[in-house]
């Protein structure tokens, strides 16, 4: 990691936490509907950067579009509301320009493993220090609810009648293979574990990956039912992806905590060329 | 309030109303109790915020009123303390089970079309909760000290569960069809 990458902890540094969660909301109140996991998200969000004392103005929260993406709004921090599927790449941009922010890009299951699936591959590959949170409900509740990737191949829907008969994306198999550096899971029923894991993957050198189980109430009601299921993973965390491998390939999708905390080195930042001007491409192009 | 209540109360807080380590010391339990007061505090205003963007302002506006209440509360525990800012969130296993403190109403038991009965019904078993909660801590703890903070504890949401009780009382529960919308998000034929 870039050391002056993430601002150290309170516990690093000693500084006293003088910033309360509240200060990292915004006056704009979401308009998410009444018993959406994303409010508790949003709440864990806050809680993990008042947990390590970051100024708010030294934190982008950056997101593409659905649901979930109207997040940014809803931060004290600097914010960027992007193109569908494109949070991850304008996120990894204004990491390479500006390394000594913190960088959380947020959005949804659509957002960022169909429209966005290739950024999200070569995210993992590039291994950049931020970190990405995706609100999975398994549909896409903006559009009013047709499958996502990581639908159900059963879920039966007036838009897709008897399921798509698709396999499920599975997350955190393909953010392992992909060289992610950090693989958790977190519930939303759950903010202040939620706000922890969040807390250990902004720390965590390299492109770390949080998939928060966030139901959406609205199109899969079905998923109140998520608070009985879900459970902490039954092993510890791992630096082995041999093990993690394992782990999260026989996984059965409830496995709450962090299930790989690896060691690759992260993409060197602040190595950026001399800065051409507009006025020299110009001439090189009259050339 | 009464021996009575005080020995069902006691009876009625069982092992699922609590988990982990008993807090030992004062200061320890208070931290806990405060954090579960901000944290109800935080849920009613996230609540509110919600029903009022969805123009159920009435439903809003009693969730208001529990962010204030749970708000005093945790003012009351600031003062008895002597605390100025809250402490840090205590580390380790909190001392309720479940994910979220006692008082706190589930997100996802919430509907944009609920009526204020089903807001205090959903208080009411927060409330509860929390008096189970601090009477099983009183029942396990053995320092004496701690078990009476955490009786006083259940008796000052004792007092709670009274006021929504009442406050029920005076609103009328919603018809079989509360949850129709003429032009609903979800269209299930």
């Amino acid at each position: 990691m870039n050391d002056t990458a993430t601002p150290a902890s309170v516990a690093e540094t000693g500084r006293p936490a003088v910033r309360t969660p509240a200060n990292y909301k915004s006056a704009t109140k979401p308009i998410w509907c009444p018993g959406c996991g994303d409010y508790s998200v949003l709440s864990s969000i806050t809680k993990a950067f008042s947990m390590l004392a970051l100024a708010p103005e030294e934190v982008v929260v950056v997101s593409g579009i659905g649901c979930s993406s109207r997040i940014p709004a809803y931060t004290s921090c600097y914010g960027f509301h992007g193109v569908h599927g494109r949070a991850l790449a304008a996120g990894t941009g204004v990491k390479l320009a500006r390394p000594e922010l913190t960088v959380l890009v947020a959005g949804g299951d659509g957002d960022g493993y169909s429209i966005g699936g290739n950024h999200f591959l070569h995210a993992c590959r590039r291994n950049v220090d931020l970190t990405y949170v995706v609100m999975d409900n398994h549909v896409y509740g903006m559009t009013k609810g047709q499958p996502s990737p990581t639908t159900e191949p059963d879920w039966d829907s007036k838009l897709a009648p008897g399921g798509t008969g698709v396999r499920a994306f599975h997350p955190l198999v393909i953010a392992l293979a992909s060289g992610a550096n950090f693989v958790a899971r977190a519930f939303s029923g759950d903010p202040n574990g939620t706000a922890d894991i969040l807390a250990q993957a902004i720390r965590h050198p390299g492109f770390s990956f949080v998939e928060i189980l966030s139901p959406c109430v609205t199109f899969r009601p079905e998923q109140r039912t998520w608070k009985e299921n879900v459970h902490p993973a039954p092993v510890a965390e791992t630096d082995d992806p041999a093990r993690a491998a394992r782990r999260v390939m026989t996984d059965d999708g409830f496995n709450m905590g962090v299930l790989y905390a690896g060691r690759r080195k992260p993409y060197p930042l602040g190595r950026r060329a001399d800065p051409v001007g507009v006025a020299e491409l110009e001439a090189e192009f009259a050339a | 309030m009464s021996a009575e209540r005080e020995k069902a109360q006691a009876g009625a807080a069982v092992a699922e109303d609590r988990t982990g380590a008993v807090p030992q010391s004062i200061p320890a339990l208070m931290a806990w109790a405060l954090w579960l007061e901000l944290d109800a505090a935080e849920r009613y205003r996230e609540l509110a915020d919600a029903m009022e963007m969805h123009n159920n302002r009435e439903v809003g506006a009693l969730f208001r009123k529990m962010e204030t209440i749970e708000g005093k509360h945790a003012e009351s525990i600031m003062h008895s303390m002597e605390w100025t800012s809250p402490p840090p969130r205590p580390r380790g296993e909190a001392p309720w089970p479940g994910f979220e403190a006692p008082e706190n109403v589930a997100h996802e038991d919430v509907h944009y079309l609920m009526q204020p009965w089903h807001a205090l019904t959903l208080a009411l078993k927060g409330e509860e909760r929390a008096v189970r909660f601090f009477t099983a801590l009183a029942n396990e703890s053995t320092v004496p000290a701690v078990q009476a903070a955490a009786r006083e504890m259940a008796a000052e949401e004792q007092e709670h569960v009274d006021l929504v009780r009442a406050w029920l009382a005076r609103v009328p529960p919603p018809d079989e069809r509360w949850r129709d919308d003429p032009d609903p998000p979800r269209y299930l034929d």
